[in-house]
């Protein structure tokens, strides 16, 4: 195992406190309430009214990143690393479909995220969650099997 | 609609932005939960330096650990409120865990990053991911009365 690189210790902590921030946004805009992730998800109102709230997390999220990406496609560099990693694929593919069919079902089947379900463990550590402290080792044994299955093929993961 | 929160959804967004955006920034990486948190379920070997690992480890722990002191302060805000057997909360999470490495992305990386870097093919993502649960959620309400 390769030595941490200088300035390894400062990402990895904003690595932490990115975390810690991301958590206490989704507990405040509410998406670690599956009830109000179904009433988001409901748009047809079969269980009474639609409630759109989870429509302005996202907006929020994109109301300040959007015009930081824009600066950020400027620099060469970002503050704390050599380069940027960004995502290159663009193809959009039967992966790309399939995954997000697998990821919906199960979104709408247990109204949890990976976001709020690992936030939610943490609460459920508590006593808060137990939903939680069982949707994600099931969801990390989800993601192990798929990157076992792509060892398995002999593929990237 | 009793339930309709705008003002506290806007704010966690705002605050869900700016963790993505200090990633961004500083670090120069994208805030996705599934790719970040999938990233730890690889073998040892499978990065090349231990940063790689490292980083993934302490961001996850920091949205767990975030979700430990949240669920002291306001164990309310995680009240689960929907009927779901054990076995279907088991098969959930399991989808979203193979779905979500499958498709590259969950509604932070492609949801929130993806849409905010305007790439198409997030946009695809998530129509896909939403009116799959739209579509689920309302099966769910019509064929089962909401249990499930």
């Amino acid at each position: 195992m390769s030595e941490l690189v200088p300035g390894a210790g400062k990402r990895i902590a904003v690595a932490f406190a990115a975390g810690v921030i991301f958590a206490v946004g989704l507990t405040i805009g509410g998406m670690t309430l599956p009830s109000k992730v179904v009433g988001f998800l409901d748009v047809v109102g079969t269980q009474g009214g639609w409630d759109p709230s989870l429509a302005f997390v996202m907006g929020g999220g994109l109301l300040v990143f959007m015009p930081v990406f824009q600066l950020v496609r400027k620099r060469q560099r970002p503050l704390l690393d050599m380069r940027f990693r960004l995502p290159t694929a663009k193809d959009i593919d039967a992966r790309l479909i399939g995954g997000g069919v697998l990821f919906g079902l199960g979104w709408g089947l247990g109204g949890f995220c990976p976001g709020p379900a690992l936030t939610s463990f943490g609460a459920g550590l508590m006593g808060a969650s137990s939903e939680a402290l069982v949707f994600v080792p099931a969801m990390l044994a989800g993601m192990a099997s798929y990157q076992a299955f792509q060892r398995a093929r002999g593929a990237k993961p | 609609m009793e339930n309709f929160t705008p003002f506290a959804s806007l704010v966690g967004g705002l605050l869900v932005g700016l963790s993505s955006v200090l990633l961004l920034f500083l670090n120069g990486r994208i805030c996705g939960i599934s790719g970040i948190s999938g990233g730890l379920t690889k073998l040892p070997g499978a990065y090349e330096n231990h940063e790689e690992r490292l980083w993934r480890l302490a961001f996850t722990g920091g949205l767990v650990l975030g979700g430990v002191g949240a669920g002291m302060v306001a164990p309310a805000a995680f009240a689960f409120a929907i009927e779901r057997s054990t076995l279907s909360l088991i098969v959930a999470g399991f989808l979203v865990g193979v779905g979500t490495q499958l498709g590259s992305g969950c509604t932070s990386g492609h949801g929130i990053c993806g849409l905010g870097r305007r790439s198409p093919r997030s946009l695809a993502a998530v129509m896909t991911f939403m009116v799959t649960a739209f579509a689920t959620v309302t099966a769910i309400s019509v064929i089962f009365g909401g249990s499930l």
